[in-house]
């Protein structure tokens, strides 16, 4: 029996899928994907973050559904990696209660070379936004009840700009 | 199987999760809903936006109202996804 290369991350290792509560590190998840490393030649990193709605808003409750939410995003990162010849590609979600300013959602994309790195994390943005199991409700700095979020349909045509 | 609810759906409905045993006649995903929709009022009132009702079966999406349910563990109901 042929040994495995040992170490952290092979060369196209699975995506690192995160649904959490906490906040994450941008810097960090970088450096966790590029250490150690000579080969990868780009690192494009996307970060949502909560805005405040011109003001009204006090925060988000980000709902989901634990167990389908990893594995729909894994799904996504994994044609991510087929599609792409990436080094590494982390997706971290948040969920709970999130203030503006606050971080939601980041992507991490590593590659060889810059074009692949840049595809892939919007990719993931794209089909994120309208296939992870995620539904965000306002809550309004008034106080008044607020409103779930509708899906809006230009995040279904970016998702469909990838087909074919 | 179990069924669960997410978002606004949740909310109408005030019911996170239920267990149901699905009458034989019952094989699909939409007959599952017309199903369900017959059973309560608050069900009926959720079907009213039918049309943006998204369904995942064991935890998958799926497109088709006439996917079988045979052997389903975990059927979930929610409304257009809004993450990211």
């Amino acid at each position: 029996m042929s040994k495995p290369a040992t170490g952290d991350k092979s060369a196209t290792g699975k995506p690192d899928i995160r649904i959490q509560r906490e906040d994450f590190d941008p810097a960090a998840e970088i450096e966790r994907l590029t250490s150690g490393r000579r080969d990868i030649g780009a690192v494009v990193t996307f970060t949502g973050l909560c805005r405040d709605e011109d003001g009204r808003l006090a925060a988000l409750e980000l709902e989901h559904y634990p167990g389908m939410a990893e594995e729909e995003i894994a799904r996504i990162a994994e044609e991510a990696m087929a599609r792409w010849p990436l080094t590494g590609l982390t997706a971290i979600h948040r969920h709970g209660r999130i203030e503006p300013g606050d971080n939601i959602v980041l992507v991490v994309a590593a590659s060889s070379h810059r074009q692949a790195a840049f595809e892939a994390a919007s990719f993931v943005m794209d089909f994120l936004k309208t296939r992870a199991p995620f539904w965000k409700k306002e809550h309004p700095l008034d106080g008044s009840s607020g409103e779930w979020v509708e899906a809006r349909s230009e995040d279904d045509s970016s998702a469909a700009r990838w087909k074919g | 199987m179990k069924l669960v609810y997410f978002s606004w759906i949740r909310e109408k409905l005030g019911l996170a999760e239920e267990e149901v045993t699905p009458p034989e006649h019952v094989g699909t995903v939409g007959e599952l809903l017309d199903w369900l929709g017959s059973r309560s009022e608050a069900f009926e009132a959720v079907l009213e936006h039918d049309k943006v009702i998204r369904v995942a079966v064991d935890r998958v999406h799926v497109h088709d109202r006439a996917t079988p349910i045979d052997g389903a563990q975990e059927i979930a109901l929610f409304p257009p996804m809004t993450g990211g």
